[in-house]
C-alpha cells in the first residue's frame, strides 16, 4: 500500500508541476497569435510539450507553417525512442491492441521516465497510467487557463515574449550535462544565429538539427 | 503576428497532431523491442539539445530575419541564471518576464 502511494504521489506531483508549465504554454501560444481553441487543440492532440512550444515560437516569429511543423516534428522524434524503450512492457501496461493504440498518445518524457523507474510490471503499469492521465489532465487545464489569461492581457507589456526562451532554457539545462549535449547545443545555436539573416524564418531551427551529427564522430 | 491565414495554422496543428501520434505509436506498437543502432540512438538523443539551443537564441536575438539586441536580452540573462540555479519553471518565466517588462517600462 505504501509502495502504491509512493508511485501515485510521485506521478501526481509531477502532474502539478507540468500544469504550471502548461500555463506558460497557454500564455505564450496566444501571445504568438494562436486562438484559445488552437492552443487547446495543440495540448489535447499533439500532447508533447517541447514540440508545441517550438511550433508556436516559429509561428509567432512569422515563420511558415512548414518550418513550424518541421522543427516540432524533429522534437517529437524522441517519443519514438521512448516508445521503443517501453514496447517490451506494452502488453503488460496496456493489454490488447486498441488499448496499446490508446496508450501510445501518452508516450512522452515523463511517463517514460516514471514507468521505466519501476521494475515490477504491476507498478510500471500504475506509474505509466497515473502519470499519463494525471499529466494529460493538468497539461490541458493549465493550457486553457494560460490561454484565457494570455488573451486578456498585453503580452509585450508584461514581458511575456520572453516566456518561450525562458521555457526552452529550462528544458535545455538537463541536456547540457553531457559533453556531446553541450557540443550539439553550441553548434545548433551557432548554425541558427549565422543563418537567421538569410534563411526564411523558422528554417534556421531545421538547419540547427544537423548539429546532432556531432554524435556520429564520437563512435567508440 | 501570424503571416498566414488561421486556416493554415489549423492545418499545421492537425498535421503535427497526426505526426506526433504516429511517432509515439510506431515506437510502442509497431516496431516493438527492436534495438536501434548505437549511432542512430545517440544522434536522436541530441535533437533536443541542438534545437532548444537554437530556439532560445532565435527567440532572444531576432525579430523576423534581423538580429537585434533589445530588452529581451535582460530576460534571457535572468532566465539563464535562474535555470542554472535549478529554479522551477514558473519562477524562471516570472523573473525573466518581470525583468523584461521592467526594462521596457523605464
Amino acid at each position: 500500500m505504501t509502495e502504491l502511494r509512493r508511485v501515485v504521489v510521485s506521478s501526481l506531483t509531477l502532474g502539478g508541476a507540468v500544469g504550471i508549465f502548461a500555463l506558460s504554454f497557454g500564455v505564450a501560444s496566444v501571445s504568438a497569435g494562436a486562438s484559445v481553441w488552437q492552443t487547446c487543440a495543440l495540448s489535447l492532440f499533439v500532447f508533447t510539450g517541447a514540440s508545441q512550444f517550438s511550433a508556436m515560437s516559429v509561428v509567432g516569429a512569422g515563420g511558415s507553417m512548414v518550418a513550424a511543423y518541421g522543427g516540432a516534428v524533429l522534437l517529437a522524434v524522441r517519443n519514438l525512442v521512448y516508445g521503443l524503450a517501453l514496447s517490451s512492457s506494452a502488453k503488460s501496461m496496456a493489454g490488447n491492441l486498441p488499448s496499446r493504440l490508446f496508450a501510445a498518445h501518452f508516450v512522452i518524457d515523463e511517463t517514460t521516465a516514471l514507468a521505466l523507474a519501476e521494475s515490477s510490471p504491476r507498478f510500471r503499469k500504475i506509474a505509466f497510467w497515473t502519470t499519463g492521465i494525471g499529466l494529460f489532465t493538468f497539461w490541458n487545464l493549465g493550457t486553457l487557463i494560460g490561454a484565457l489569461a494570455g488573451s486578456a492581457i498585453d503580452p509585450q507589456k508584461f514581458g511575456l515574449d520572453i516566456a518561450f526562451p525562458a521555457a526552452f532554457i529550462v528544458m535545455l539545462v538537463p541536456h547540457l550535462r553531457s559533453k556531446l549535449g553541450r557540443q550539439a547545443a553550441a553548434l545548433g545555436g551557432v548554425l541558427c544565429l549565422v543563418s537567421i539573416s538569410f534563411l526564411p524564418v523558422g528554417v534556421p531551427i531545421l538547419l540547427a538539427a544537423t548539429a546532432v551529427l556531432v554524435g556520429v564522430r564520437n563512435d567508440q | 503576428m501570424i503571416s498566414e491565414a488561421p486556416t493554415n495554422l489549423w492545418l499545421m496543428i492537425v498535421a503535427l497532431a497526426v505526426s506526433a501520434y504516429l511517432l509515439k505509436m510506431f515506437g510502442l506498437v509497431v516496431l516493438g523491442s527492436r534495438q536501434l543502432p548505437k549511432v542512430f540512438d545517440r544522434c536522436l538523443g541530441l535533437i533536443p539539445a541542438a534545437l532548444l539551443s537554437a530556439l532560445v537564441l532565435k527567440d532572444t536575438f531576432s525579430v523576423g530575419q534581423s538580429l537585434v539586441v533589445d530588452a529581451r536580452v535582460v530576460g534571457f540573462a535572468v532566465a539563464v541564471i535562474a535555470a542554472w540555479r535549478r529554479a522551477p519553471l514558473i519562477v524562471v518565466v516570472v523573473l525573466a518576464a518581470g525583468a523584461t517588462a521592467f526594462l521596457r517600462a523605464i
